[in-house]
């Protein structure tokens, strides 16, 4: 049981920060239908507003970690060229999902779409945490903040959806691979 | 953003709404831009070249880089400008999420390819 470099930080970028993410996005979601419904009876704890504030904060950092790594450290690896010559295209993503009428879309669909829509959930969620910052428990009075902050995060889960989806099968199709190999686990250890 | 609009009828705020509505507008914007800048780099090659700030990464290093740069330049300036008002914000809203909405659409290939 191995990993490579690339491999695992496109591990890290998808799974570490875009599937952390996408499973924070639910919950938010649900906090602030909890705390801000129509129903919600309690006035909203300092315990509570606080927890918020950070939870929020913490995706925003995901999200741009997610954007950032994928941006400046997977995708290099991913549209690097092959050298003339180069008969296997397997450190070559781009080049080799090109390579096939049944797998050119995972490119000029998936990943020319997950490339950009990707951004779209940090600028939201950093909306939304500035906002929960700001004004905390008093967001119970803005009726229309408080649906713009959650329609942004829904959005927010759109995009970050989208990427995550596509990512996996991007990786699944055709792997980010190449670099140092770190063995896990070898042969007769188990 | 007129002067009418603060002290809209049926408002209720403990604290003024124009801070968020800085925010939430700015980051429609900024959505918006990073598809804009997206569509722009993708079909005209000077601007492709020119987005190119980050040769290993192309042109979406120059795309998100100048959409990031002017969606907090704009959060900057409305925050500044609008930070102690009470505004109307189903208006502000509604331009926002379209912008959202129009970015999301902009960023899928097939609708790209219609330019």
């Amino acid at each position: 049981m191995e990993f490579t470099t690339r491999g695992l930080w496109t591990l890290i970028h998808g799974m570490g920060f875009g599937g952390l993410y996408l499973m924070a996005c639910s919950g938010a979601i649900v906090e602030l239908y909890r705390r801000y419904g129509p129903r919600s009876p309690a006035p909203v704890a300092g315990r509570d507003e606080s927890f918020l504030r950070i939870y929020l904060a913490v995706m925003a950092v995901l999200a741009w970690f997610a954007v950032l790594t994928g941006a400046y450290i997977v995708y290099p690896w991913y549209r690097a060229v092959a050298p003339a010559g180069t008969t296997s295209l397997a450190e070559f993503p781009q080049r080799l999902l090109m390579s096939s009428p049944s797998t050119s879309a995972w490119h000029s669909i998936g990943m020319e779409w997950k490339e950009n829509v990707a951004w779209l959930a940090p600028i939201s969620i950093t909306m939304a945490a500035a906002v929960a910052i700001r004004y905390g428990r008093n967001l119970k009075d803005h009726l229309q903040l408080r649906a713009a902050l959650l329609g942004f995060v829904w959005i927010s889960l759109l995009a970050a959806g989208i990427a995550v989806f596509f990512g996996a099968m991007l990786n699944k199709n055709a792997p980010v691979e190449g670099g140092s190999t770190f063995h896990l686990v070898e042969r007769g250890q188990l | 953003m007129s002067a009418q609009d603060s002290h809209v009828a049926g408002i209720s705020a403990h604290i003024p709404n124009g801070a968020g509505a800085a925010a939430v507008l700015a980051a429609g914007i900024g959505s918006f831009l990073v598809a804009l800048f997206a569509l722009l780099a993708d079909k005209i090659a000077a601007i492709k070249n020119l987005m190119i700030f980050y040769r290993p990464t192309g042109p979406l290093s120059g795309v998100t880089t100048c959409a990031i740069v002017v969606w907090l330049a704009v959060w900057l300036i409305l925050h500044e400008r609008w930070r102690n008002r009470t505004l109307a914000l189903a208006r502000i809203n509604t331009v926002a999420f379209i912008l959202l909405i129009v970015g999301v659409l902009l960023t899928f290939p097939p609708i790209t390819d219609l330019f």
